[in-house]
């Protein structure tokens, strides 16, 4: 039995091997995925283009529209001079933030009346919007208690200390490359799985399988390790870069880390050779990849919180693997997450993992065209 | 050689024997049809960066009528669902097995520091995984601080002295709906997937099975082949993308504010890239299976991540924003987010178009190139 197996999953590694084109596709572009998304995913803004409206002139207003220029979130891209000149340049995107101080601004200082300024956002993107908008309003508190600080003005009876716990300075590129392991690795197991049955079915070479003294199950196990293997080493060295090259710090167990990577091999396998055996052709089996692969980011938790979606959707996300692994991926990197307080996420996988493999059996010889 | 009314005769006989053939393996059909719907609905409800009900725990270890005054606060605000802790130990725990996103912590010593001239400290500790709802929920934090000092100060019949104070505008999106940003960037990426999944296996498929050979040896032009692939699909593509237009009005209400002209030219223009680019994918890979895994690795990912549709592109280092422009889903999601939200800018969807046009040119060009050098 075990030739059988080691002779079927040589074969599926020639098949995947053999062509220079497919060789290159499953090794080069998910390395080099994980450099350029490591780079480009984050929500931290930084070079936002500014423009600066200022009609009072006066020291004060010179001051405030310094330490924005200062921070190097903000890069000033425009002086206007007119109100007319807001809009086009909001409007084809020069500029994302406008900072718009009225003539009364020193005067109303002086006073010590309060000195509204107006801040033009472009909201088509409203994320990108608030964090702007955050940006400029943390900054505008600074001057405030500077300025109250060297007045001697009235005092705030209570003031926020805050702190954040497992990434101290919120940089999102440690959130998001450790997601990207999950990503990646779920793509490249979907390479290596989702057509491998399908083709054979087209080709009609998969009748002959059948009808060797070769039994579902080996199949089954020939067909799942060539994934399992590539999956394995392709992980392993995507969490290396994440680590050695993006600095993410990796604070929990290896041994929590890797029954996760297992984990969801298992379910990713199990879910790509069910799609591939419930396709007769290649251009279905396409099809149901990307029906899986797409919702499976989307509702992962990658990129936008599960706890914002409706709750039928978070309802749906259960049967989702890679959500699961995000948490393990996330919890081990980032928080330390002990292997116990895991099971929770390791337990659906296994189920996910092996129901899909048993069905993806069964439709070996029960799915006849 | 060929008279205008043969090649036009012979374009009618490929795209009808293409037809035949879509409707034989419905897939396609379900590509161009069911996959926008389905993907849609699961993401126009799904993906929300909205953060509200975000669950936080109070720990107030001495209550007292001022700690109630604050939490009071956080109990009204609808940004929280926040949990009482009689103990910071109990909310540690709580964090750490994810029951709550934020602590706020207020000492025993909290109502007596308040009457003191340094004044107290208001401990706040998030989880800082997700650095972007971290931040969210801190903003929150802080609009219910300020809240509840202006109306402490009011109670105590001394304004409070704030000197500068931001009025926000939020051109384009005044009630920061995510769903109207997020609604027309995932129909570029959906389009993405449909125009390269209903190309990318056509002409492998041909050349798989040995039917190419055969067209080649007719009369049929190259140009003829491809436009035979291409005006079946581009067909079903509008389909789709119209059925995506109709569900953003309707099903999502994000507003219309562009013309639906340009809004059309836009969607036909990048479709032609899209497919253009499933022609090449599968005229270079010479089989079907090479061509799906092209196709997964080159299209969604890359719309995904690089289109500027969730992540801001200016923010990116300059060398990833240089690959960004070989994305063809960052023209369209410039051009789909303005013509939703802002209207017919010219200023962003010209340079926007011109880029598609010219990647569609040379998606055709390629595609040409290839395929006539694969007869040797």
């Amino acid at each position: 039995m075990l030739s059988r197996i080691l002779s079927l999953m040589k074969k599926e590694f020639l098949a995947l091997f053999q062509d220079k084109k497919s060789r290159f596709v499953v090794i080069v572009p998910p390395i080099m995925q994980l450099m350029v998304f490591g780079y480009a995913a984050t929500f931290d803004l930084n070079r936002i283009p500014l423009a600066v409206y200022d009609e009072d002139g006066g020291p004060q207003a010179r001051q405030l529209i310094a330490r924005l220029d200062g921070s190097r979130n903000f890069e000033e891209v425009a002086r206007l001079t007119d109100e007319g000149q807001i809009a086009p340049l909001i409007d084809s995107r020069r500029a994302l933030l406008l900072l718009h101080i009225g003539p009364q601004f020193s005067r109303n200082l002086a006073r010590g009346v309060p000195a509204p300024v107006q801040v033009i956002v472009d909201g088509r993107n409203s994320n990108t919007a608030m964090i702007a908008l955050n940006y400029v309003r943390s900054i505008v508190t600074e001057f405030n208690e500077s300025r109250s600080a060297g007045a001697g003005g009235a005092r705030i009876p209570a003031r926020l200390v805050i702190r954040a716990w497992f990434n101290p300075n919120l940089e999102s590129r440690w959130f998001i490359v450790s997601g990207i392991v999950g990503l990646l690795t779920l793509v490249v197991t979907m390479l290596v799985t989702a057509l491998s049955v399908a083709r054979e079915r087209e080709q009609g070479t998969f009748d002959q399988l059948l009808v060797t003294p070769m039994r579902p199950v080996e199949i089954l196990v020939g067909k799942a390790l060539p994934g399992f293997i590539i999956g394995l080493l392709e992980a392993s060295v995507i969490i290396l870069a994440a680590v050695l090259w993006f600095r993410v710090p990796l604070v929990g167990s290896l041994v929590s880390l890797y029954t996760g990577v297992l984990l969801f091999l298992l379910s990713a396998i199990g879910v790509g050779l069910m799609i591939s055996s419930l396709s007769v052709t290649q251009q279905q089996g396409m099809l149901g990849a990307f029906l899986f692969l797409v919702p499976s980011v989307i509702l992962s938790g990658f990129a936008t919180p599960i706890a914002n979606m409706p709750q039928i959707v978070q309802d749906i996300t259960l049967l989702n693997p890679l959500r699961y692994f995000m948490v393990v991926l996330r919890g081990v990197f980032l928080e330390g997450t002990p292997f116990h307080l895991l099971l929770n996420q390791f337990w659906p996988m296994a189920l996910i993992g092996v129901t899909a493999l048993a069905v993806a059996g069964w439709l070996f010889r029960h799915r006849m065209y | 050689m060929n008279t205008r009314g043969g090649s036009a005769m012979r374009l009618r006989g490929l795209v009808r024997k293409e037809f035949l053939q879509i409707l034989r393996d419905p897939s396609s059909i379900a590509i161009a049809f069911v996959m926008p719907v389905f993907l849609l609905v699961l993401f126009g409800y799904g993906v929300s960066l909205d953060a509200e009900h975000v669950p936080i725990g109070l720990v107030a270890e001495q209550p007292t009528a001022d700690s109630a005054d604050l939490t009071d606060a956080f109990e009204q605000s609808r940004y929280f669902r926040p949990t009482r802790f009689l103990t910071m130990a109990a909310a540690r725990e709580a964090m750490r097995e994810h029951r709550i996103q934020a602590i706020v912590w207020l000492r025993s010593d909290f109502a007596a520091r308040l009457r003191r001239p340094d004044g107290a400290a208001i401990g706040v500790f998030l989880n800082g995984v997700d650095a972007n709802t971290a931040r969210l929920v801190s903003g929150y934090v802080q609009g219910v601080w300020t809240r509840w000092l202006e109306a402490r100060a009011r109670n105590h019949g001394r304004p409070l002295n704030t000197p500068v104070s931001i009025e926000p505008r939020i051109w384009f999106n005044s009630e920061v709906r995510s769903r109207n940003f997020l609604v027309p960037g995932l129909i570029a990426v959906i389009m993405t997937l449909i125009g390269a999944l209903l190309t990318a296996l056509v002409m492998a498929r041909e050349w798989e099975r040995g039917t190419m050979e055969a067209l080649l040896v007719t009369p049929v032009a190259i140009r003829e082949i491809l436009l035979g692939k291409l005006i079946p699909y581009f067909v079903l593509g509008m389909g789709g993308m119209a059925l995506s237009v109709v569900m953003a009005l309707w099903q999502f209400e994000v507003p219309l504010r562009g013309s639906l002209l340009v809004l059309f030219a836009a969607s036909a223009l990048f479709l032609l890239v899209a497919l253009g680019m499933g022609l090449l994918i599968s005229i270079v890979a010479r089989s079907q299976f090479v061509a799906g895994q092209i196709a997964i690795i080159a299209t969604f990912l890359p719309a995904f991540i690089l289109s500027g549709f969730i992540f801001d592109i200016g923010s990116m280092p300059a060398v990833i924003q240089g690959i960004t422009h070989i994305v063809a889903a960052r023209y369209f999601v410039a051009i789909l987010q303005s013509v939703f939200l802002a209207g017919n800018v010219w200023s962003v969807i010209l340079p926007n178009a011109a880029a598609l046009v010219i990647m569609a040119l040379v998606f055709f060009a390629a595609s040409r190139r290839k395929a006539r050098k694969r007869l040797d």
